[in-house]
């Protein structure tokens, strides 16, 4: 127990760190300027870092399992369906046709409308299985994907350039009007759903012990999925995908905190996942001049993690 | 009193169970036996609401088990599967308090405490209770899920072939627990058992499934019986008496 209250100080105190360091690293002539620039993308970064935290931790307890992230589901090929689909219908004029805040808005409803259906399809006969669940959405997740991929080819490649720009996470040009909508459901979502947070402690035993303590394992199944697309979608449709920097961040958390708890993981992973996406920026900024995105560094880092955990893992 | 009423269960056009009524005696270990496939498990899982029936009802108490708040009903009955395996840092003593959740919903009153402490002595779990489960051997961990569902505190306790995988040790500690729950605490106890001799020796009744049926039911030492035995499992039996209990021996080999 001390060595935990000792790592949240730690990863606390990085955090904070980081940020400040982040705002005023060689601030320049025209501070000012540079400040609320910064601000609005360390803004967005923490947006960002609540939601993948939450989500991911919340999906890889449902599904007893924590080597798999939301995107499983197929919430960022829908995504990338809309962005061209948008950029087929319209071409360069989509920006007009749609403007930014209609897009964002469009892109939630799609996203928590697709992981309606989903559930639709399944819970009529209850949920026997959560990797049936997983299995439909991959699937769909492939088509929508191999979809958007036709689109693709037909379009202009001038145009194709707009969608290219979508498919990379990228936290340099956020808009103030979406960040302000972001934060408003991300609170506004966190609020309503942290009061059942213990009950992801009696999930995690799986669905048997859950039913067995009493839990209707069914509804809060529901709950926590809604809960996850909301989040999903609103990440995604702020900055691009950026889901699989949640197996990385979720599998340090597990690493660093010796807890059960997710009342106590998830803000901790949302630290880490902080620390994580800020330096990940300064790296882009800084180190590779723009000239990389941000989602190809957490990609190459996360993908490395990724196949270090299986590895290391005996069984899966 | 838990008892069911015509409960059939088929996946697909396999019936596996097939209109079932039984009521189980209070107080007692019931023990269920049958060849793999007849439905133990299947049964358990129904009785348990982990799956729900084609036809038929499960009442506890006198009362159907469908009409319960699933929190309420889980401070009447609890349910242990054969296959625990999760990937959480958990000490034995936090798995036990899980136990008290029906009462609590996380937040533990100090009878909920007292109940975890007094838990842990029952199952000779006190040194134990810091260990993380993962540091456990196989028999330690089945001990100490099932000081979870004691903890529960429940009346009826259903569980699901407990001694798998257990070293003759260990298997004999937990029947050796579940007897003191019915004699000291007066538990009812119904169990899926794959080893004939504990069936024989530590239950007081024996329903013994069959095609779907239960096609026997009664005092453990009427239903262990060699013809009944034979029936039942299709090899023979060769049945001996000791310290008044029935010992099957069916290594038979030789004939």
């Amino acid at each position: 127990m001390r060595n935990n209250s000792r790592n949240i100080m730690l990863i606390s105190s990085l955090a904070i760190v980081s940020m400040v360091f982040y705002l005023f690293f060689s601030l320049g002539n025209s501070w000012e300027f540079a400040l609320h620039y910064r601000g609005m993308k360390l803004a967005a970064i923490v947006v960002v870092s609540c939601s993948v935290a939450y989500s991911t931790v919340t999906f890889q307890t449902l599904t007893t399992n924590r080597i798999l992230t939301p995107s499983i589901m197929g919430f960022e090929s829908v995504f990338m369906l809309l962005q061209t689909l948008l950029v087929f219908i319209y071409a360069s004029e989509s920006f007009k046709a749609v403007n930014n805040l209609e897009n964002f808005l469009l892109s939630i409803v799609c996203m928590v409308g697709f992981a309606f259906v989903l559930y639709m399809l399944i819970y009529r006969k209850g949920v026997r299985n959560m990797y049936l669940l997983l299995l439909i959405g991959l699937v769909l997740g492939i088509l929508l994907n191999t979809l958007s991929s036709f689109l693709q080819l037909l379009i202009d490649p001038n145009n194709f350039f707009i969608v290219q720009g979508k498919m990379f996470a990228s936290f340099s040009n956020i808009n103030q009007d979406l960040l302000a909508y972001a934060l408003f459901i991300l609170g506004i979502t966190i609020l309503l759903s942290f009061r059942y947070i213990k009950r992801l402690n009696i999930l995690a035993l799986g669905r048997d012990q859950a039913i067995n303590l009493g839990l209707n394992y069914n509804k809060n199944i529901r709950l926590f999925l809604v809960v996850i697309a909301v989040l999903v979608s609103v990440s995604t449709a702020l900055v691009g995908p950026v889901l699989f920097l949640g197996l990385l961040v979720s599998n340090l958390t597990y690493e660093i905190l010796n807890t059960y708890k997710h009342e106590v993981i998830i803000p901790v992973c949302a630290l880490v996942t902080l620390v994580v996406l800020v330096g990940g920026q300064f790296l882009t900024e800084y180190i590779f001049e723009l000239s990389t995105p941000i989602s190809t560094i957490i990609n190459f880092i996360g993908g490395i993690y990724f196949v270090y955990l299986l590895i290391r893992r005996k069984k899966l | 009193m838990i008892e069911i009423k015509n409960i059939s269960k088929h996946y697909g056009d396999h019936v596996v169970l097939n209109d079932i009524s039984l009521r189980f005696p209070k107080g007692k270990i019931t023990s269920l036996i049958g060849s793999n496939g007849t439905g133990k498990s299947t049964l358990l899982s129904i009785m348990s609401r982990l799956l729900v029936q084609d036809n038929g009802e499960v009442f506890v108490n006198e009362k159907k088990n469908t009409d319960y708040k699933s929190a309420v009903l889980s401070q009447h009955l609890s349910i242990l599967k054969q296959f625990n395996n999760i990937e959480l840092k958990l000490t034995v003593k936090e798995l036990v308090s899980f136990g008290r959740f029906p009462y609590s919903q996380g937040r533990l009153s100090e009878e909920d405490h007292e109940k975890i402490e007094e838990t842990l002595g029952f199952l000779d779990l006190i040194e134990l209770q810091d260990m993380y489960l993962e540091a456990l051997s196989g028999g330690q961990r089945q001990r100490a899920y099932l000081a979870m569902v004691v903890a529960q505190d429940t009346e009826y306790i259903l569980l699901d072939e407990p001694l798998n995988n257990l070293d003759m040790r260990h298997s004999v500690q937990i029947m050796k627990i579940l007897r003191k729950l019915t004699e000291v605490l007066g538990k009812t106890i119904i169990v899926v058992l794959h080893d004939i001799n504990f069936a024989s020796h530590y239950s007081d009744y024996i329903a013994a499934l069959k095609n779907g049926r239960v096609k026997y039911f009664g005092k453990a030492n009427e239903i262990i019986n060699e013809d009944i035995l034979k029936d039942l499992f299709g090899i023979s039996f060769c049945i001996s008496q000791s310290n008044g209990k029935k010992l099957c021996n069916y290594f038979n080999h030789f004939n």
